[in-house]
C-alpha cells in the first residue's frame, strides 16, 4: 500500500477586504477543495486562469499573502500540516516549483540560487549531475536570471527542487509559454520525480497536457472541487463523472471542441450549493443544497445526480 | 573591443553633457548677477570711497575690473580664463578665488562628507527596517518622523540644535569651523570635529527624510516580490531572506539615490554654513551673492555643478558596473 503523502479536504481560503464605508468583507476564493496525492503519484489540478491556483500552493507552503486566511484539514504523511510544521518542512522535504523565473532574484547567479549558497563538494556535485540530466551547460551556472530563455528557466526552477530530496513536489503552472513540445517536456520531469517516488501536484488549466503525463486529474470550478478522475477515464464521456467535466471532455480538440455555454460564476456573488447549478443540464432543486464529495468508480465527484440515486449512470 | 567602444562613446557622452550644464550653469548664474541692481563697485569699494573718487579713477577702476565691457564680452572673457584655470581675483577677498575656494572648499567637504555619510547609512538602515516590518509601530515611528523632518526647514532645527547645545548645555562651540584665535598649526583634528558636530546632525537629520522614504518604498516591493515569496516557500528565514537577497537589491537604487541627491545636500548646507557661521563654500556663496563678487561666485557655482554632476555621474555608472542586467547586455551604453 502506498503512503498518501498529501490530503487535503474542505479547504477554505478566503480573503479579507474592505469595500466602501469599510465594510469587511470575505471573498471566499477557494471554498470547498479536496485533493490526495500518494507516493510516486503525479496529480494534477485542473482549473481556469484566476480560479485560485496559486493560493492553492501558496497555502499548502503556508505562504499565503498577510490578508488571506485558511481553513480545513491538511494532513502530510498522515500528520497535520500545522505552520510549524510546514515551516520546518519545506525547502526540504515539502518544494514548490515556482511559475515563473520572477521567483529567482534577479541579483544572483543561477548556479547560487539552486544550490541556495551551499558550497559543500556534494552539493555542488549533485548540481552538476542535475544539468547535464536536464541538458544545461555547466557556463549557466554563472548566469543571471534574466540571461535564461523560456525552456532553460523551467529546467531551472525544476532543478531548484530536485536538489532536495523532495517527497512533495507541488509545481505552479509549470508550462505556460512553452511550446507544446517544451511543454511536454517539462510534464516528463515531472512524472520522472513521481517515478522516484515522490508525490507531485502539478496545478495547471491545461487539461490536454496533464492527462498526457499525470496518473489523476482533479476539476476546479468556481472554488470547488467538482472531480477526481483518473486519466484513464478520460478515454470516454461515459466513464466520466461529473457534467462539467463532460462538458470540458467534449471541448477537447479530439473530441470536436464543443465550447461549453456561459463563464464560471464570480465567487463573489456565489450561491451555495452547486456552482455549476445555473449551466448544468441535469440540475434539480437538490442542487441547492451542499452537495457532498462521494467516491465514485475509483474517482470522486460532487454531483446532486449521485447523491440522488447514486447506481445512476450519468 | 565592442566594449571599448562602448565605454568610449559613453564616456564623450558624458563630457558632452557636462560641458553643456557647466555651459549653462555659468551662463544663467553670470547674466543674473548681471542683472541684479547691486553694483559690484558699490558693494565692494563702498559708496563713501567711490563718492570720494574723481570719475576718472572710478573708469579706471572699472576697467581694471571689466566692468565696462557689455556682458555678452564680459562672459566671453571669463569663459576663456576660466577654461584655462584662471579664476580671477576675488573682489570680497582680495585674493585669487583659487586661494578663497581652495580654504573654504576644505572647510565644506569635511562637512558635507560626514553629513552625505551618516544621513546615508542612517536613511538606509531606517528605510530598509521600515519597509520589512512594515505596518508595524517601528515602520510607524520612522515614517512619522521622516514626514516630520520633511516638513522641518533645515535653518530652524540648526537653530534648535545651536541653541541646545551650544547655548543652554555649553557642550559644542555655537560657530566656527576651528576654535577663535587659534593658531591654524595648533587646530587639531579633534577641534575641527566639534565645530563639525552640529552642522554635520543638522544636514544628516533632514537629508535622512528622503532617502529613507526612497528606500522603504523600495523594501516593501521587493518583500512583495515573487522572489521572496519563494526565499520564503524554500525554507529561508527573515534574517537569510534579507541578507540573501534584500539587501542586494534595495542597496543600488538607495546608493544610486544618495549619490544623485548631493545636490540636496549641497544646498542644505548654505542655509546651515550661514546659522553657524561655518566659512565653507555655502557662506562663501552666500558672501558673493550679496557682495556682487562675480569671479567667486562663479567659481562656487561650478565647482558646486561639478560635484552635483558628479554625483549623477556616480549613480549612472554604479548601475553599470554593479547591475548585471545592464552590465552583461551589449547594448548596455
Ligand atoms: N492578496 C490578494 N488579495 C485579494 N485577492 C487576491 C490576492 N491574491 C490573489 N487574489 C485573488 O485570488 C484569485 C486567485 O488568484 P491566483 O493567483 O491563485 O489565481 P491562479 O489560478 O493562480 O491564476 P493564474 O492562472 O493567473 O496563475 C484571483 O482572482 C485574485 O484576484
Ligand atoms: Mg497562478
Amino acid at each position: 500500500m502506498r503512503e498518501t503523502v498529501l490530503e487535503i479536504a474542505h479547504l477554505q481560503i478566503s480573503f479579507t477586504q474592505y469595500s466602501r464605508g469599510m465594510r469587511r468583507v470575505e471573498l471566499p476564493v477557494i471554498r470547498d477543495l479536496d485533493v490526495e496525492v500518494k507516493e510516486g503519484e503525479m496529480v494534477a489540478v485542473v482549473g481556469s486562469s484566476g480560479s485560485g491556483k496559486s493560493l492553492l500552493a501558496h497555502g499548502v507552503l503556508g505562504i499565503l499573502p498577510y490578508n488571506a486566511s485558511m481553513k480545513g484539514n491538511i494532513l502530510y504523511r498522515g500528520e497535520p500540516l500545522s505552520a510549524e510544521r510546514v515551516q520546518r518542512l519545506r525547502g526540504r522535504e515539502i518544494v514548490l516549483v515556482p511559475q515563473s523565473l520572477s521567483y529567482l532574484d534577479p541579483l544572483r547567479k543561477v548556479g547560487w540560487q539552486i544550490r541556495r549558497g551551499r558550497k559543500e563538494e556534494r552539493v555542488r556535485k549533485k548540481l552538476r549531475e542535475l544539468f547535464r540530466r536536464y541538458h544545461l551547460e555547466e557556463a549557466v551556472e554563472e548566469q543571471y536570471p534574466f540571461e535564461l530563455s523560456g525552456g532553460m528557466s523551467r529546467r531551472i526552477l525544476v532543478s531548484t527542487a530536485m536538489m532536495e530530496e523532495p517527497r512533495l513536489v507541488i509545481a505552479d503552472e509549470p508550462t505556460p509559454g512553452l511550446d507544446l513540445k517544451l511543454a511536454k517536456r517539462v510534464m516528463e520531469h515531472f512524472r520522472e520525480l513521481a517515478d522516484q517516488g515522490a508525490g507531485v501536484l502539478v496545478i495547471t488549466h491545461d487539461l490536454e497536457l496533464a492527462l498526457e503525463t499525470a496518473d489523476k486529474v482533479v476539476i476546479f470550478y468556481a472554488g470547488t472541487t467538482v472531480e477526481e478522475a483518473l486519466c484513464s477515464d478520460f478515454t470516454a464521456e461515459e466513464s466520466l463523472r461529473h457534467p462539467y467535466t463532460k462538458a470540458l471532455w467534449r471541448a477537447l480538440p479530439q473530441h470536436g471542441f464543443q465550447a461549453l455555454e456561459g463563464n464560471q460564476p464570480y465567487v463573489k456573488d456565489l450561491p451555495p450549493g452547486c456552482p455549476f447549478f445555473p449551466r448544468c443540464p441535469l440540475r434539480s432543486e437538490a442542487c441547492r443544497e451542499e452537495v457532498p464529495y462521494r467516491r465514485v468508480r475509483g474517482g470522486r465527484v460532487r454531483c446532486c445526480a449521485f447523491f440522488e440515486s447514486p447506481n445512476k449512470e450519468i | 573591443m565592442r566594449i571599448m567602444k562602448s565605454w568610449g562613446f559613453y564616456a564623450g557622452k558624458q563630457l558632452l553633457r557636462m560641458l553643456l550644464l557647466m555651459g549653462a550653469v555659468s551662463m544663467v548664474t553670470f547674466f543674473l548677477m548681471k542683472a541684479s541692481p547691486v553694483d559690484p563697485l558699490q558693494a565692494n569699494v563702498g559708496q563713501a570711497a567711490l563718492g570720494t573718487m574723481s570719475q576718472e579713477q572710478v573708469e579706471k577702476l572699472r576697467a581694471y575690473w571689466g566692468t565696462d565691457l557689455p556682458p555678452v564680452q564680459q562672459y566671453v572673457s571669463w569663459a576663456k580664463d576660466f577654461v584655462q584655470g584662471e579664476m580671477g581675483t576675488s573682489l570680497l577677498y582680495r585674493r585669487p578665488v583659487e586661494s578663497v575656494i581652495g580654504e573654504k572648499l576644505e572647510n565644506s567637504l569635511f562637512l558635507l562628507f560626514f553629513a552625505w555619510v551618516f544621513s546615508g547609512i542612517l536613511g538606509i538602515t531606517l528605510g530598509v527596517l521600515a519597509g520589512m516590518y512594515r505596518g508595524s509601530i517601528l515602520d510607524k515611528g520612522i515614517k512619522g518622523y521622516c514626514i516630520l523632518i520633511a516638513a522641518t526647514p533645515a535653518f530652524w532645527l540648526a537653530l534648535l540644535l545651536l541653541l541646545f547645545f551650544g547655548v543652554w548645555l555649553k557642550v559644542l562651540p555655537i560657530g566656527f569651523s576651528v576654535p577663535i584665535g587659534m593658531e591654524a598649526a595648533d587646530v587639531t583634528f579633534f577641534d575641527r570635529m566639534r565645530h563639525a558636530i552640529l552642522p554635520i546632525l543638522t544636514l544628516s537629520f533632514t537629508g535622512v527624510s528622503n532617502i529613507t522614504l526612497h528606500t522603504r518604498e523600495k523594501m516593501i516591493d521587493i518583500m512583495e516580490s515573487d522572489y521572496m515569496l519563494f526565499a520564503r516557500a524554500r525554507g529561508e528565514t527573515t534574517w537569510e531572506m534579507f541578507w540573501n537577497h534584500g539587501f542586494r537589491n534595495v542597496l543600488l537604487p538607495a546608493l544610486t539615490l544618495q549619490f544623485a541627491s548631493i545636490s540636496e545636500i549641497f544646498g542644505g548646507s548654505v542655509l546651515v554654513e550661514q546659522v553657524f557661521s561655518y566659512p565653507g563654500m555655502g557662506q562663501a556663496a552666500v558672501a558673493a551673492g550679496l557682495g556682487s563678487d562675480l569671479p567667486l561666485l562663479m567659481a562656487v557655482t561650478m565647482i558646486s555643478a561639478l560635484f552635483v554632476f558628479g554625483g549623477n555621474l556616480t549613480a549612472d555608472l554604479l548601475y553599470h558596473i554593479v547591475d548585471p542586467r545592464i552590465r552583461r547586455s551589449k547594448a548596455a551604453l
